[in-house]
């Protein structure tokens, strides 16, 4: 297991505790910080390929969306005919119990979390073998084929969208709602955090970051690149699931290409936040979202109509300016907080070279 | 089976017909996205968003009441510009980039460009009437657009036009040089700086005239740039970057599949088909290659 230092051992704590409290403390941004914390899960799992395996994946959003249909379908489907209940208005006829609820939507995220996982699997052995910008395309394009074919099938809805479960109406306290939502989210983001950690100090991110820098010579030395690829997928794949699971409760209507697939948003998001951020480190995706998400919220009202505009421009001067993010701008600042040893004459040998 | 299409034969001619015609147009955007990928290495997925936007300017002649048809003139020669003003601003800063780096900013583009056009000309499907009639084949059974007939016309002869622009003029000459070896063609004299304005302004162009026939053949909407561009991506990774007759049948090939997945699978699962098309051959290609140990580059 990891060992934490005194200094870490702080800092950590302090989150949690700040993260427990923070729905009774800013009690009217409930559902924002629920935002946050999958956020930051979307963004750190993105930050595993992207940053980490040099693969900039597009298809993220498939096993997002795949989780929000699944956590609802199991939800409806364990109690009541799930056609029925997507025709017309089911949500009114059949209602759930308490139990039920919490029961369907126990089940229903334990199905969203596995199943995209087994999903990233099987395509992955394909999809994997393409390299570079081919993989962003196709992935790119199998998250919209994804909300196409899915805007089509009538049991989930197809183009009218899904409604999903009401939470039930027995429990009075009207914040209950809002803070079930957020400390699923809370504990999903806690749980990503230290599953990342842990691959973090891990000779699989050593695999994941030889992958990146050199794929043919990593497979030269003996690494099985595939089977490390899959595998960084799958875990992916399976906290995106959940992300979207959890997503799907809280806005609780699903649209097939506006809010599950939604490769628009969402997935240019995780992109967005991780670059933001830094990809390639443990802490640059978290500030990036939470950066990005604290921007849009602010910014998005103030222009309203325009945001999506502010939001291509973003990207745009983003990329074009800052590729490497906070923490590679950071990085390059103050080198020494990163733990790297900078010889000077190294340095100015190197410049005279320039 | 019973798929209408296998039971009436007629339908199948009149598939291919559509889908013929309508390649012959997907040919010419992918003509565009070949050139700037062959000559700057990038992948512009605004692409599609500049084919909408060549469509809008040709609508928007319509509302003032000139023919849509003089689109095709009047189109790509504002978006030359446009294509200019875009390079100036955003793509002269990735071309020497990582290609996801200029996946990335031109998807940031293309979002601006979809929400401006959202603004200006509305959230409506629109199209523009040319009122050519239509021709009746086979006693009536298969009917074809004339504005169809005319939009693949004008798109084989906009490519022949430019095919020998590209072959004989001084600035044709500078992107083939550009493309083959920039740095030795900057050695040599060549300005490449503007001959990427330039090519980024011809492909921006080239998106011009497709919109301004796919205004008056088919229809237009702020969001449906991104499946041209797939559609054009799809073509190339085919047909090769540089090679136009393989550019043509490809583009045919993808209009034929487009029409049948449209008759068979049904019409609301058509852009699906598409995406799941290029998913598909990129996956073939991949296979095919991984036995020789290679991948696609």
């Amino acid at each position: 297991m990891v060992k934490l230092k005194q200094k870490d051992l702080i800092l950590y704590s302090g989150l949690i505790i700040l993260g427990l409290a923070a729905p009774y403390l800013f009690s009217a941004f409930k559902v924002q910080l629920t935002y946050l914390c999958v956020l930051i899960v979307l963004a750190m799992t993105w930050n595993l390929q992207g940053g980490e395996m040099g693969y900039n994946t597009f298809g993220n959003i498939l096993f997002y969306g795949l989780g929000m249909y699944l956590t609802a379908s199991v939800q409806v489907g364990m109690f009541f005919p799930l056609a029925e209940w997507t025709e017309s208005g089911g949500e009114k006829t059949f209602v759930h119990t308490t139990a039920q609820y919490f029961q369907g939507i126990g089940v229903g995220l334990l199905v969203s979390a596995i199943v995209p996982a087994i999903v990233a699997g099987a395509i992955g052995y394909a999809i994997l073998g393409l390299r570079g910008h081919y993989f962003a395309i196709c992935t790119l394009g199998l998250g919209i084929a994804a909300g196409e074919i899915a805007g089509g099938i009538e049991i989930i809805g197809a183009g009218q969208g899904f409604t999903t479960p009401p939470f039930p109406a027995e429990i009075v306290d009207t914040e209950a709602r809002g803070k079930f939502f957020y400390f699923l989210s809370f504990a999903l983001l806690v749980g990503t955090f230290i599953f990342v950690k842990y691959i973090y100090s891990s000779r699989f991110r050593l695999i994941l970051n030889a992958i990146r820098d050199n794929e043919d010579k990593a497979e030269a030395m003996g690494i099985q690149t595939m089977k490390y690829k899959i595998v960084g997928w799958m875990c992916s794949a399976f906290f995106c699931g959940l992300a979207g699971g959890i997503m799907g409760g809280l806005i609780g209507y699903i649209d097939s290409t506006d809010v599950a697939f939604d490769g628009r948003e969402m997935g240019v998001f995780m992109v967005l936040m991780a670059i933001l951020g830094g990809k390639g480190t443990l802490w640059g995706p978290v500030i990036g979202a939470t950066l990005f998400h604290f921007f849009k919220e602010g910014l998005w009202t103030l222009i309203l109509g325009w945001q999506y505009v502010a939001l291509g421009v973003l990207i745009v001067v983003i990329v074009v300016y800052f590729p490497e993010g906070l923490m590679g701008w950071l990085r390059e600042k103050y080198p020494e907080r990163f733990g790297e040893v900078i010889d000077e004459k190294d340095r100015k040998a190197q410049v005279e070279l320039k | 089976m019973d798929f209408l299409i296998f039971k009436a034969p007629m339908l199948m001619v009149q598939a291919s017909l559509d889908g013929i015609l309508l390649g012959i147009l997907f040919a010419l955007i992918a003509y565009g996205m070949a050139l700037q990928w062959g000559v700057m290495n990038i992948i512009n997925i605004a692409q599609g968003d500049l084919v909408i936007l060549g469509g809008y300017i040709a609508y928007t002649m319509y509302l003032a009441g000139i023919h849509p048809a003089w689109g095709v003139i009047v189109s790509p020669i504002i978006m030359f510009f446009v294509g200019w003003a875009l390079y100036k601003l955003v793509i002269n800063k990735v071309v020497d980039r990582d290609l996801f780096i200029s996946i990335l900013a031109t998807f940031g583009i293309a979002i601006v460009f979809q929400q401006l056009m959202n603004f200006i000309f509305g959230a409506d499907v629109v199209v523009a009437q040319s009122e050519y009639g239509t021709t009746m084949l086979f006693d009536n059974s298969v009917t074809l657009p004339n504005s169809k007939i005319f939009s693949a016309f004008i798109s084989v002869l906009y490519a022949i036009a430019l095919v020998v622009y590209m072959k004989k003029s001084r600035l044709g000459r500078a992107i083939r040089a550009t493309a083959q070896n920039a740095r030795a063609a900057k050695i040599l004299g060549v300005d490449t700086e503007k001959v990427y304005a330039a090519t980024f302004g011809i492909n921006a162009a080239l998106c011009g005239i497709a919109g301004a026939l796919i205004s008056i053949t088919l229809t237009l909407h702020p969001y449906v740039g991104l499946p041209y561009t797939v559609r054009s991506f799809m073509i190339v990774i085919v047909a090769g970057l540089g090679n136009l007759p393989a550019v043509a049948v490809s583009g045919m090939g993808l209009g034929l599949f487009e029409e049948f997945a449209d008759y068979i699978l049904g019409t609301e699962f058509r852009i699906g088909a598409v995406f799941m098309l290029l998913v598909f051959i990129l996956v073939y290609r991949r296979f095919k290659l991984s036995k020789k140990r290679e991948y696609l580059k």
